[in-house]
This record gives structure tokens, sequence and C-alpha cells, in this order.
């Protein structure tokens, strides 16, 4: 599971890094949200892979042991939601900068008229 | 010690952002009356909140919030360095607004509320105890800078605008791989249980704890802009409305900030032999670095929007240049560079500012010094906002106002006697004579260099304005923009003239920094570190 795990976090920051230093907007604001995939499933992992445990104690809470770390889980809800709500303003820039220069090029030009 | 004071200076923005969100647009006058209301009661609220951190033998104070206790619960810190960062936020929010008055605001949508929504950011990332929140409020100050970057539109502010977006969307990024390496090592957050921890982290999962500081390092230099991390800067702040990139200037300064109290409270002295000192040198001369490129730029920058954002990149090149010695006095001489030299570019920006507009008229270009071939702009729609104006009062002779204000910007940002920019550059440099390091010797050696650069560029630009063309016509100032010059000015003059007490604070603030015990303490009552 580990491999799996570092294998797809690692397969989409590479992508993500190539598209973010391509010249398109549309290529760099996906290669942003890629990064950003990596990222949050880094944070997930980082208090440790479990199957089948419980974030949230039962009523009797029992050994401590067999449940997994909650607060990577928080930490990575509010990484998601800020990260979405940041892409998503990004957005709207990137189209008033296509509708303000006419192409879709990071600088705003592109050589071919 | 716990006072509610603490959580004022994010309460009081957030609330009246709301407020004026509900109010809406229409209603200027009641949107204006109360930012002006929360400014000057952020600036009461910080100075109450300072003189409580300040007065003898007092703790940092400490707010949990909910009551939970630390390490399980948020908690919010003001020692004294908080206190400083969170007045000055204020003071120049506050001097701001007469300037944002007339022209800018209605340039675009919400400019009231977004300044509050920075200025709750700023003040929360000031004051937070552990490192998630410090993501958290970064986030929200930097979601309102976005807004305010691009504040007016235009096609410059766009592109500048989505070059500066990407950037920080990828320096967060950085910042929540460090924040999660760090947790993933001690489990823990909180600053103060952080720097209880690292000394008794096992040597096998150091080197992750090394790169988790490194990543959560990085994405602070990029906000920062040290070379070569900070291409990003001049560009957008020269595009940014001149109201709007002053208050910016403050923002580079949050990085610092940052670095500052990481890098004592984290990795000072008391961390233990492997971890003592660390990225100590590359903040040494990552500054230097700085230094020389903004200089350069400096000297090749040809208009004044990109003369005062190089200033800037010099200004935090200093900064981070002194803070990587880690020597207490120097430490204390910076602080009081930061301080000065945050009025002195904001004042400049909005200088700046004026001397490019036409009085009547709102172009946004900056002023070029030199004839090149400028890409064509397309004017902003001024129809939507063009009624009422509160501020059409201007003021007799533009000219010697802003004549004035030129050179004494320039003065304190060259660090001349007798302003109050030479004292905080002669605070930082005369204990760097007695350091024997080589590090300490170069940063001197470019920070006298940097200066008499800087006073080589602001005349040749100060000549260009003022004399070259005689029959130049200057724009009208009105009287609410020059209120905003002299008082960041006056305030400096301020510190010229009774530059005691401030600079005993800071002495007493960098004192503060480099014993971290008294910050453990304040926060975890219980904690075991060495003094």
């Amino acid at each position: 599971m580990e491999l799996v795990l570092a294998a797809a976090i690692g397969i989409l920051a590479a992508s993500g890094v190539w598209l973010l230093l391509r010249p398109r907007t549309f290529q760099v604001i996906i290669g942003l949200t890629l990064i950003s995939y990596a990222v949050n499933l880094f944070i997930f992992s980082i208090g440790g892979l479990r199957t089948g445990a419980d974030p949230v104690l039962h009523e009797v809470a029992g050994d401590v042991a067999q449940y997994t770390d909650p607060l990577p889980q928080a930490l990575v809800l509010t990484a998601i939601v800020i990260g979405f709500a940041t892409t998503a303003l990004f957005l709207v820039v990137l189209l008033t900068s296509r509708g303000l220069t006419g192409n879709d090029h990071v600088d705003g030009e592109d050589g071919t008229p | 010690m716990s006072l509610h004071l603490v959580i004022v200076p994010i309460l009081l923005p957030l609330l009246v952002a709301a407020l004026q969100l509900l109010i809406g647009e229409r209603r200027r006058r009641t949107t204006l009356a109360l930012s002006i209301a929360s400014c000057a009661g952020l600036v009461l609220a910080c100075a109450a909140l300072m003189h409580a951190v300040s007065v003898e033998g007092a703790q940092a104070a400490v707010y949990r919030i909910g009551d939970w206790p630390a390490r399980f619960g948020i908690v919010l810190v003001a020692d004294r360095l908080s206190a400083l960062m969170v007045l000055l936020t204020s003071v120049l929010a506050l001097a701001l607004l007469p300037y944002a008055l007339g022209r800018w605001q209605h340039r675009g949508g919400h400019f009231q509320p977004l300044l509050q929504f920075l200025l709750m950011g700023l003040n929360g990332a000031f004051l937070t105890g552990d490192l998630f929140n410090l993501f958290v409020f970064f986030e929200v100050l930097l979601a309102a800078s976005y807004g305010l970057a691009l504040h007016g539109s235009g096609a410059r502010r766009v592109s500048a605008g989505l070059h500066y977006i990407a950037v920080n969307l990828t320096a967060s990024m950085l910042f929540l791989l460090g924040v999660s390496l760090i947790f993933g090592v001690t489990g823990t957050l909180n600053m103060a249980a952080l720097a209880e921890l690292i000394p008794h982290v096992p040597e096998r999962t150091r080197a992750l704890l090394h790169a988790g500081a490194a990543l959560l390092g990085v994405a602070f230099l990029i906000k920062t802009a040290m070379w070569p991390l900070g291409f990003w800067l001049p560009r957008t702040y020269a595009a940014a409305a001149p109201a709007v990139a002053a208050m910016f200037a403050l923002m580079t300064k949050l990085g610092i900030y940052v670095l500052l109290r990481l890098g004592l409270l984290l990795f000072g002295a008391g961390a233990g032999p492997a971890s003592a000192h660390f990225g100590s040198a590359w903040m040494l001369w990552g500054g230097m670095a700085t230094l020389v490129a903004g200089t350069i730029g400096m000297l090749g920058a040809r208009d004044l929007g990109k003369l005062a954002g190089y200033n800037v990149v010099v200004s935090a090149g200093t900064l981070l240049g002194a803070i990587g010695l880690q020597q207490s006095a120097v430490t204390a001489g910076a602080l009081a560079y930061l301080v000065i030299s945050t009025l002195a570019i904001a004042a400049f920006f909005l200088i700046a500012g004026l001397l490019a507009s036409d009085g009547d008229d709102d172009t946004d270009d900056t002023l070029s010094l030199e004839p090149y071939e400028q890409p064509g702009e397309t004017p902003a729609n001024e129809s939507l906002y063009a009624q009422e104006d509160e501020s059409r009062v201007v003021i007799p002779a533009p000219i010697a106002m802003l004549g004035l204000s030129f050179s004494a910007c320039a003065v304190l940002l060259a660090g001349l006697p007798p302003l109050s920019g030479f004292l905080a550059k002669f605070a930082l440099l005369a204990p760097m004579l007695d350091d024997a390091g080589r590090g300490a010797q170069l940063l001197f050696a470019l920070v006298v260099a940097a200066g008499f650069c800087t006073v080589t560029a602001l005349c040749r630009a100060g000549i260009q304005i003022f004399w070259v063309e005689p029959e130049r016509i200057f724009p009208k100032v009105r009287l609410t923009e020059s209120v905003s010059v002299a008082l960041l000015l006056g305030l400096c003059l301020l510190l010229t003239v009774w530059p005691e007490r401030p600079l005993h604070y800071l002495r007493d603030t960098a004192a503060q920094l480099h014993a971290p015990g008294n910050y453990i303490h304040a926060v975890l009552p219980g904690a075991e570190v060495a003094p």
C-alpha cells in the first residue's frame, strides 16, 4: 500500500510540476490542481497508513493504538477547502486574462499574432 | 497571562468586513466610516496590547481559543515582536485610508472589505501560535491580496496578478508539505511545543524535520522575495494601485517576521547541537544575493513603480541577511530598519502614484523615467464609478509638496542623516562591526554600497522628474492624498526626534526573541526547556 500511495503522490506531483511550467494558462491551472492533489494525499499519509482503523473514539475508547491519527485528516480537509477556493479564484483571473488579452498565454502574448 | 485584547486585531476587521459586505457598495460613506472606525480601533487596541506586553516583567500574552490548553487547542500569542508588527500593520492601514478615499476605491468593487480581510489575515499571521493556523491566515491574507492586486483591472494588472497568484499558490503547496513533514516527525504544530520537542528529536528522523523546515523556509523566502525566488515582486507591485502596493510593502515583512520567529524559536541556540542555527547561513547569503539583485534592479529601473518595487527587494535582502546573523544587537537594529523602511517605502509608492496620475483623469501607468515603448493600455471603464467623489479639494503648490516628500523618502530609504532612516541603519550596522565573521563584514559592505546606489538611483529619478522638463505639468494633488503621505513621513520624522523609547523597546524585543524560554513558558506553563 505504501508503494502504491508513494507512486501516486510522486506521479501526480511530477505531472503537476511539468504542467505548471507550460506556457498555457489552462495547463498551469491543471498543474496546480494536480500538485494540490499530491500535497493533500501527502498530508493524509503523514499520520501513518492503516486500513479499517477509526479516527474517532468509540464510547469505550479501549486501546488508543487501534485508532488512526485524526489530526492529519482534519488538516487535509482544511487544505482541500482552501486549495479549492484559491484555485477557483485563479480560474476567474485566468478567464479575465483570456478576455483582456485575447489569448491564453501566461504572459498575455504569444509569438503568433 | 491571558487577555482578550489579543483576539481583537483579528475579530474587529473580520466583523467590519462582513458588515461592509452586507451594507454593500452603494453606501460609500457608511463603508468608509466603518473602515476608519475599524482602523482607528485597531491602532488603539494594538497600542494597548503593546503596552500590556511591554510593562516591566510582563510575559507574552497568550489567548487560548475556547480555553483548551495549548498543545490540544489553538493559541494566539502576543509577545513584543507580534505586538510591534500588528501595531505597524494597523498604523499603516490607517495612514493609507485617506489616500484610497478619492480615486482608487471607485475603480473596482469591494476595496474596503478586501482591505479589512487583508488586515485580518496579517494580524492573524502575526499573532498565531501554531503552524497550521499560520497557513490559514496566510491564505486569508493572500486571497484578499489577490483581489487587491487586481483592483482597478486592466491588462497589465491582470497579467501581473496571474503570475503573482500562480507563484503564491505554489508557495502555499510547499508550505503545506513543510508543515505536514514537521507534524509527521514531532506530532505537534504548536510552535512552543515544537521548540520544546526539537532538541529531543531522534537522530534518524532529524533529517526529515530539517527537510520540512527547509520547505517551510522556501515558502516564506518566496514571499520575502529572496533571489532567485523574487522575480514576481517588482512587476506585481508596480502594477498594483498605489495604496495597495503601499500595503503590500508590509507583506514581504510578514515573511521576514515568520523567518525571524521560527528561526530563533525552533532553531535558536537551544535547539541542540544538530539543529542549532539551521538555515541561518542560507538566510545570510541569500539575503546578500537579494541585496545585490535588488540594487542592480533599482539602478536599472525605468519607471517609478519598479523603482519602488526594487526598494522593497533591497529592504527584504538587508533584513534577511541581518536576521541570518542571529545576534541580538543586529536583530534589534533590523527591527528598527524594518519599521522605517516599511513606512518609507509605503510613502514612496504613494508619491509614485501621485506623480504618475494627472489629476482628474485616472490613468494608472506608472511614470516612466525615460521614454521607451510602453505596451498599449486600455483604460478601465470609469463611467460606472465616476460619480460622486469625496475629495475634490486640491492643495496649492503640489510641486513643492511632491518634491519635498520625494526627497524625504530618498533620504529615509538611503539611510542618510539626519532622518530616522540613518538611525535605523546605524543601529543595524554598528553591531556588525564587532563581528569578526566574514559574512557579517561582507553584509556590512553590501548594505553600505546598496545605500549609496539607492541615493544614486533616487537622485537620478528626482532629477528626471523635477528638473529635466521645466514645462512638465504637475498633477493636482488632493488634500486627502497629501494627508496620507504626510502621515507616513511625519511618523518617520517623529521617530527621528524621539528615537529613545522605540529603540529601547526594540532592544528588549530582540533580547526576548533570543531567549525563547519565556515564550515557551507562557504558552506551556509546565514546559522544561533550557532558559
